[in-house]
């Protein structure tokens, strides 16, 4: 429940025009609080000035498992399409960090089909341990069965905490296997530490769009699950001297039984990197002005080895497939930069872009509503300002 | 072919302004509309409808306004809808939130499908589906970019996508897909709909009603808490860069230099 304490609250409205449920309204100078509407997010807590909003946050009691039984650090590894994903060792970093924290081992699942020779590089990054789940019939992604042996393993060892990929694999499977242990995952997670005293994982995610970072625990079920976004965590350089230990699981018919059914799995060609994954996104916005003139910005991408996305305007145009768009409705990005060309910065853009450290506009509109959030603007034509930056940059690759 | 379709209520993202001073979001009215995905995952449902005939419903967990919403999904076609409701469903998690949706699917009959969008862009986690199909043991596709239901409706064929491509799989009815926006083009309300919305009176469903257990529900039932938040502010280092366009593009290579960029 949100409590307001009447006499500290002073009617300002920070907390009011901080919510994004309007659950909250200031009425006859004190804040009001709508219980149905509010989610208990404690944005507005945060916004108040005098300290006048509580939320008790007391959960169910839980449970009431005995939270020492639960020991250990779980990654799980992601290999698709020949290859181990990068985020798998981005969480092995972070993981060796928590495990050394708490104490305890660092384990990587690693589920494939011919993945047993990938299983040492995840020692060397880190890992004290491999279960090793290669069998011919995990060469496709299949949920349910990705889901079911992992929440077997859980239910068999105990970790306390088990970290995931926050890609469409991971997204899709780590939620079924959370809920056949009835315990609590977070989405997307962009940081991670442990609290010793409870030993509890406090796991930092955006939500709304990135209009808000909340911190999420999940203090009475285990394990503490959580997916965690590419790009974010450090991964250890390979050190081949990491010993380990790599134990084969074997599985029952019970474990392969599957209702979905894989007819291909194709791997699209691309010129650079995905769009999630790229550190530099080039995005296209309808201020391109025609197909034509895409060809600069896959010209500055391929330059830059950058991610090539794109507003609405131009996935709706077919300038760009729709898994280009960035947005409310497309795919959300955190690159080091972003270079919105042409772009107006509508709202349900720019939440796509929140999470980037640099954003650089080029815009011929002065007012244009990306400026306000740019960390750099141009006022100008991209007809005229793209050439220009390739051939500058060219010249410095050059030099 | 019987289709439940999720829905979910999300405040509008258009009322949103960027605040210049203090560098954050703010939210200007208090709209709610349909989550953008959810109208895709009615399209979906009535498109397989206008096909094999059966009849699509609507199951929303929310605020009894939520009603709201259901109104507009019967405008654009659908058969029918309930608001699920109750004060003890508030603050629920994903795994709450799964748990109290399957208890109103299942009240609500036997359905050959269910289908919700791929993310409500409020919460952001795209774990009800998923989480939603263990709940009533069922297979479960996610990110679907292509439908097409094969075998007389017995069966789907769907494209699902992923970071480096896509995969083609088969499903056996019943089964659950989450959607995605590129899947289909929702159409717009009709006249008749519109009529019909207005007539409708949208059951609302509360904790007993569909035989929930109060403890697995809302708060109480959620094993996350969100321990605290922050609200991220941007960078204050706005500087435009000034001149003529070779000055302009010096200027940016020089910053991208210093932050290491090139
Ligand atoms: C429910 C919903 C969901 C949505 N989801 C998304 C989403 O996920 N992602 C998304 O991007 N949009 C989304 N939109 C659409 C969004 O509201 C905008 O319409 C869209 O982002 C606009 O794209 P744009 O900036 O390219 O085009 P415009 O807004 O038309 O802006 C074009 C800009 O280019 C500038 N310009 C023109 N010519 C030049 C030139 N030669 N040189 C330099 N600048 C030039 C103009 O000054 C203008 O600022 C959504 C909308 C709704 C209603
Ligand atoms: C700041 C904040 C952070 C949160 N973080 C987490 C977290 O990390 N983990 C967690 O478990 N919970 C979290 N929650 C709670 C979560 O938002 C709620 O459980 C919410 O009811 C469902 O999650 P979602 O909005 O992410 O939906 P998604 O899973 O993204 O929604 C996908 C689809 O499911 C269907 N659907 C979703 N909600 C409903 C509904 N109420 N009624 C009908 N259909 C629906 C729709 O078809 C929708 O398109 C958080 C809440 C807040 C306020």
């Amino acid at each position: 429940m949100l409590r307001v304490e009447i006499e500290k609250c002073i009617g300002c409205g920070e907390c009011e025009s901080a919510c994004t449920f309007g659950a909250i309204v200031v009425e006859d100078g004190k804040a009001v609080v709508d219980a149905d509407t509010c989610t208990m997010c404690g944005t507005c807590v945060d916004a108040c000035p005098e300290d006048a909003l509580e939320l008790d946050r007391e959960s169910g009691a839980g449970p009431g498992i005995d939270l020492d039984e639960w020991r250990g650090v779980w990654v799980t590894a992601e290999y698709r399409f020949g290859s181990t994903a990068p985020v798998t060792f981005e969480l092995l970093g972070k993981g060796r960090q928590l495990a050394d924290d708490l104490g305890v081992a660092l384990t990587a699942v690693l589920m494939g089909s011919g993945v047993s020779e990938h299983a040492s590089e995840l020692i060397h990054r880190g890992a004290d341990r491999v279960l090793l789940v290669d069998h011919p019939e995990l060469e496709n992604f299949r949920d349910e069965i990705f889901a079911r042996i992992l929440a077997r393993l859980a239910r068999e060892e105990k970790p306390e905490v088990i970290l995931a990929g926050a890609t469409a694999m991971g997204r899709s499977y780590i939620p079924q296997v959370a809920t056949m242990l009835e315990t609590g995952l977070t989405a997307d997670c962009t940081e991670l530490a442990v609290r010793m005293e409870d030993r509890a994982l406090l796991q930092t995610r955006p939500a709304f769009g990135g209009n808000l970072l909340a911190t999420i625990v999940c203090p009475a079920h285990r394990p503490q699950m959580s997916t965690v976004r590419p790009h974010v965590l450090k991964a250890l350089e390979a050190d081949t001297s990491r010993q380990g230990e790599i134990v084969r699981v074997p599985l029952s018919d019970d474990d392969l039984k599957a209702r979905v059914k894989v007819l291909e799995s194709v791997m699209e060609e691309s010129d650079g990197p995905g769009l999630a994954d790229a550190e530099i996104v080039i995005a296209a916005g309808r201020g391109m002005e025609s197909e034509k003139n895409m060809e600069m910005v896959h010209e500055l991408a391929s330059l830059l080895d950058a991610g090539v996305g794109a507003s609405r305007a131009v996935t709706d145009a077919e300038w760009l497939p729709h898994r280009a768009q960035i947005g409310q409705t497309g795919v959300t990005i955190s690159p080091k930069l972003y270079l919105g060309c042409g772009i107006s910065g509508a709202i349900q853009h720019v939440v796509g872009i929140q999470g980037s450290d640099m954003i650089v506009a080029i815009n011929k509109d002065p007012d244009a509503p990306i400026f306000d959030l740019a960390t750099y603007g141009i006022v100008g034509d991209v007809k005229e300002i793209l050439p220009l930056l390739i051939k500058r940059i060219r010249q410095e690759r050059g030099a | 072919m019987k289709i439940a379709v999720c829905i979910k209520q999300v405040p509008d993202a258009s009322t949103v302004r960027f605040d210049k001073e203090k560098g954050t979001l703010v939210r200007e009215g208090v709209e709610s509309v349909i989550n953008p995905f959810d109208y895709n995952a009615i399209e979906a449902g009535l498109s397989l409808r206008d096909q094999f005939g059966g009849e699509v419903s609507v199951v929303t967990m929310g605020p009894p306004q939520a009603s709201e919403a259901v109104k507009e999904a019967i405008s654009l076609g659908v058969d029918g809808g309930v608001v699920v409701s109750d004060r003890a469903f508030a603050g629920a998690d994903t795994l709450a939130t799964t748990y109290t949706l399957a208890k109103a699917i299942e009240k609500l009959g036997q359905f050959d499908l269910v289908i919700c969008g791929k993310q409500a862009i409020d919460g952001d986690t795209a774990q009800v589906g998923p989480g939603l199909a263990v709940r009533l043991n069922i297979p479960c596709v996610t990110c679907v970019d292509e439908l097409e239901a094969i075998d007389d409706g017995k069966r789907l064929r769907l494209k699902r996508m992923c970071e480096q491509g896509y995969d083609m799989v088969e499903v056996e009815l019943p089964a659950l897909v989450t959607v995605l926006a590129s899947l289909n083009t929702p159409r717009v309300p009709s006249l008749k709909g519109k009529m019909r919305a207005r007539k409708t009176e949208v059951p609302i469903m509360n904790a007993e009603d569909i035989g929930a257990d109060v403890s697995r529900v809302g708060l109480a039932g959620s094993p996350t808490q969100v321990a605290s938040t922050t609200i991220p502010t941007f960078d204050a280092r706005r500087e435009m860069l000034e001149g003529e366009p070779e000055q302009q593009v010096d200027a940016l290579v020089d910053r991208l230099k210093e932050a290491g960029i090139l």
